[in-house]
């Protein structure tokens, strides 16, 4: 419904770039550095509770600057959310240059953000600022290198690594 | 009236008087530290490898770190790599237990940003196969956790209804596990002959399983009291970790997507969510239990009611050309050419399209850049996030309560780790 982008324009103005409900999903690309405002005003005005999905597009590949996908920067983030009490979704997606690499972590918001956003750092190399562990979370943590990256070749191997000595392992 | 404990008592020698030394008092305070225990990932209990350090004090767990990750093949760089069609087996291998289901859903994404709608009998057929994988899911995800408790035969009696969900399976796609029976815009294939009549058989078997496994479990001491209380979940904290399907709605949340954003036909389909009060594994199983006669329901109604008609979209945008019509017509040829080598040609956009799968809502999210390769399919897996809630279940509880636990995640890695 485009009553959930409408209030978001109404309270954020600027903050909000851009908003489509392309096939019916509505969407908001936000300043970064309101992200976390609009994920809280989100959550608790609108009653988003759920944090369904969240993940990292990498658009260096991408025609920077369409119609489609506006904004600068090389990653964009992207979290959907849901409305369990309306059953309503909104996706909010930010965007941040590849020098400066780094959103605000939704964590104190939703405990799922958690494995999600480690995900994100282990995958992009994208730092979560106020995440509590960032670790790596499916890959090694000797792994050269941020997988989803377009600039990660296809076909590229990694090196062998050393046998772990025995305390780290209990860490 | 004496009791037995203090009959054997009298019977036993006094005590031995302590020295009584200075400072004894203090010493006989046993100096305990923490103990760290790794728990997999080559454990029995760890099925679909993953490892958990956990802090222990005594038996109780204080503090644990899941480590998930080793089945890691890089689905989504894979998916990246190659065409829409290609996906298909890839999307399989996902939650392996129900891969009909994730066929689904790909396919679902896939005609959501081409903006299309997939025929009524393919409608219908679909459900079906939805249904019957999930089918597959509850009788593995019960019946392993039953096993890993002690109870080997309720194992057995699972395994064999999930036997008789997997020749349905077969009947329909040729394979057991890997169908990749759906198509973007229809099916590889429709119903095969003398389906309905198998089908029926099945369900009649599987109703009989889940009668006898409800008697083996439901009321048992022993998987009562290694269920119930356990792994405990209240609703908002729940909602907090992003718990979705049969975990989610155990804690007492009404939310199941066919009911929810009901995709398919799925609206048209009478069957009732069941829900749990407790948040605990015992509601966990039971909701499960319920869900599958639903599951059977939702078959019956299908095959009572699917109508007659094709299965596929016959569009030259993403449908191969009948083989007929490569051989013996140019445009056929040309079509199959520009499929085969270019790919579906997605307009430029995002979708996002959620199945209410096996362990809860399974969405994908795609980002296309206008070419005949996904930018991007990002897969939402829900027994991955549920692991993010894995730590918080287990504080406070025993060694032990980790096996029934992790059982009813039902965490596939497949899909957990993609």
């Amino acid at each position: 419904m485009a009553d959930t982008l409408e209030r978001l324009r109404a309270r954020f103005g600027d903050d909000i770039l851009f908003t489509h409900s392309f096939a019916g999903d509505d969407t908001a690309l936000v300043k970064r550095d309101a992200l976390l405002a609009v994920a809280g005003f989100l959550k608790s005005e609108l009653g988003f509770e759920m944090l369904m999905d969240e993940t990292v597009v990498d658009h260096l590949y991408m025609t920077p600057g369409d119609d489609v996908f506006p904004g600068e920067g090389r990653f964009e983030f992207v979290a959907h959310l849901y409305s369990l009490s309306r059953n309503l979704r909104v996706r909010i997606k930010a965007r941040a240059p590849e020098n400066d690499a780094r959103f605000s972590s939704l964590y104190g918001l939703w405990k799922a953000a958690n494995f999600m956003e480690r995900e994100i750092y282990d995958m992009y190399g994208v730092v979560l600022e106020g995440h509590p562990d960032m670790r790596r979370i499916l890959l090694y943590d000797e792994f050269e290198g941020h997988p989803l990256r377009k600039d990660y070749p296809y076909t590229r191997e990694q090196p062998l690594i050393a046998m772990r000595p025995r305390e780290e392992e209990e860490q | 009236m004496s009791s037995p404990q203090s009959v054997d008592k009298a019977r036993l020698p006094a005590e031995p008087s302590l020295p009584a030394e200075p400072g004894f008092e203090e010493e006989r305070e046993l100096r305990s530290e923490n103990m760290i225990l790794n728990v997999g990932p080559s454990h029995p209990a760890m099925h679909g490898t993953i490892k958990m350090v956990l802090e222990l004090s005594g038996e109780t767990i204080v503090r644990s770190d899941v480590h998930v990750g080793y089945l890691h093949r890089g689905f989504e760089k894979e998916c990246e790599a190659g065409s829409y069609f290609k996906c298909f087996p890839y999307v399989d291998r996902l939650n392996y237990l129900s891969p009909m289901i994730n066929n689904v859903a790909y396919a679902g994404v896939v005609e959501k940003a081409l903006g299309v709608e997939v025929t009524e009998r393919c409608q219908w057929i679909r459900v079906l196969i939805s249904e019957i994988s999930r089918l597959s899911d509850h009788l593995t995800c019960i019946g392993a956790s039953a096993m890993e408790l002690g109870a080997m035969s309720a194992f057995l009696y699972f395994i064999k209804a999930r036997e008789y969900v997997w020749e349905l399976h077969e009947a329909l796609s040729g394979a057991r596990l890997t169908v990749s029976y759906c198509r973007i815009g229809g099916l590889s294939r429709d119903l095969p002959e003398g389906f309905e009549a198998q089908c029926r058989a099945a369900l009649v078997k599987v109703r009989e399983v889940l009668v006898e496994g409800q008697k083996l479990l439901a009321k048992n001491r022993i998987y009562f009291d290694r269920m119930r209380g356990v792994g405990v979940m209240q609703a908002d904290e729940a909602i907090s970790y992003g718990f979705t399907g049969p975990m989610l709605r155990a804690s007492g949340i009404n939310y199941d997507v066919r009911k929810a954003n009901p995709y398919l036909v799925y609206d048209q389909i009478d069957f009732d969510v069941p829900l749990g009060e407790h948040g605990d594994n015992y509601d966990r199983f039971y909701v499960r239990m319920l869900e599958m006669e639903q599951s059977v329901r939702i078959i019956e109604q299908c095959l009572d009611r699917m109508p007659e008609g094709p299965v596929n979209l016959y569009d030259p945008r993403f449908m191969l050309p009948p083989k007929d019509e490569v051989y013996n017509t140019i445009e056929g040829l040309v079509n199959h050419f520009k499929l085969v080598m270019h790919g579906i040609q997605i307009p430029k956009g995002e979708v996002y399209f959620a199945v209410e799968g096996g362990n809860g809502e399974l969405g994908f999210y795609l980002v296309s850049d206008g070419t005949g390769k996904p930018y991007k399919l990002r897969c939402r897996p829900p027994s991955f996030i549920m692991m993010g809630g894995m730590s918080r279940m287990l504080e406070g509880h025993t060694m032990a309560d980790v096996v029934p636990t992790f059982g009813m995640i039902n965490m596939i890695g497949g899909e957990c780790d993609r």
